[in-house]
């Protein structure tokens, strides 16, 4: 089980969320993804539509100023 | 949840700033889990043409010069400040410093996402247009009655 890091805090609208469905689609089933993004749009939307795409979130944090990373599980 | 996340979008402008707002709303719908339908008609066509720049594509004499006017998604205008076509260059400069996606990119996520592309039979029929003509990710060319069945129970647009 690997941990894979995608930083999508310089992407905006459509292809932060683009780019992190295609890194989930690769990635193999039971690994781990952690997103690094922003706050306002990514932040308030990704976990939720991660989750509704059967996505284990496992933690939303901090990290420093307006980022936050985002830990997903690739459902085996 | 699933059987109602579905977006079908008529995509009817061949004009730059539409289609990238055709491509934005599909790639991000796709990415949210969206299914996502794009029928392309009339000027729309000219996004899929799997020549990219100027090219005498069409089937009568009439139909070539219409199809080298129109060109394909490196030609596309914008639909206001074209200026003779530099508009769009300007646009996809201001895209590439602003680090938002140019309409090649989205158009590229839309077949990684793999969106569902159709071609309009008759708009082909009167542009003199083949299947072989687009890009072969189009999947089918298809006529009204299809687009509505394959769009019921979603969302539809048209742009």
């Amino acid at each position: 089980m690997a941990t894979h890091v995608l930083d999508i805090t310089n992407e905006h609208c459509p292809m932060t969320l683009v780019k992190t469905k295609l890194k989930l689609a690769q990635i193999p089933a039971g690994d781990i993804l952690e997103v690094l993004l922003t706050e306002g749009e990514p932040l308030n939307n990704l976990p939720r539509s991660a989750r509704e795409q059967g996505y284990n979130v496992l933690d939303v944090s901090h990290v420093e100023g307006k980022i936050h990373k985002v830990t997903i599980q690739k459902s085996v | 949840m699933s059987e109602n996340k579905k977006l079908s979008i008529i995509v009817f402008s061949g004009d730059f700033d539409r289609l990238t707002a055709a491509f934005t709303l599909a790639t991000g719908a796709a990415a949210v889990g969206y299914e996502v339908n794009l029928f392309f008609t009339f000027w729309g066509l000219n996004a899929i043409k799997q020549k990219k720049g100027r090219s005498f594509v069409g089937g009568s004499f009439l139909t070539k010069i219409f199809g080298f006017l129109m060109g394909g998604l490196h030609n596309t205008p914008t639909s206001r400040f074209n200026f003779w076509g530099l508009g769009p260059k300007i646009f996809r400069h201001l895209m590439r410093k602003n680090n938002v996606a140019t309409l090649e990119e989205l158009v590229e996520a839309a077949i990684a996402l793999g969106i569902n592309l159709y071609a309009c039979e008759m708009a082909m029929h009167v542009l003199g247009l083949k299947q072989s003509d687009f890009i072969h990710e189009v999947k089918d060319t298809l006529g009204v009655a299809t687009f509505l069945e394959l769009s019921e129970g979603g969302r539809t647009m048209f742009i």
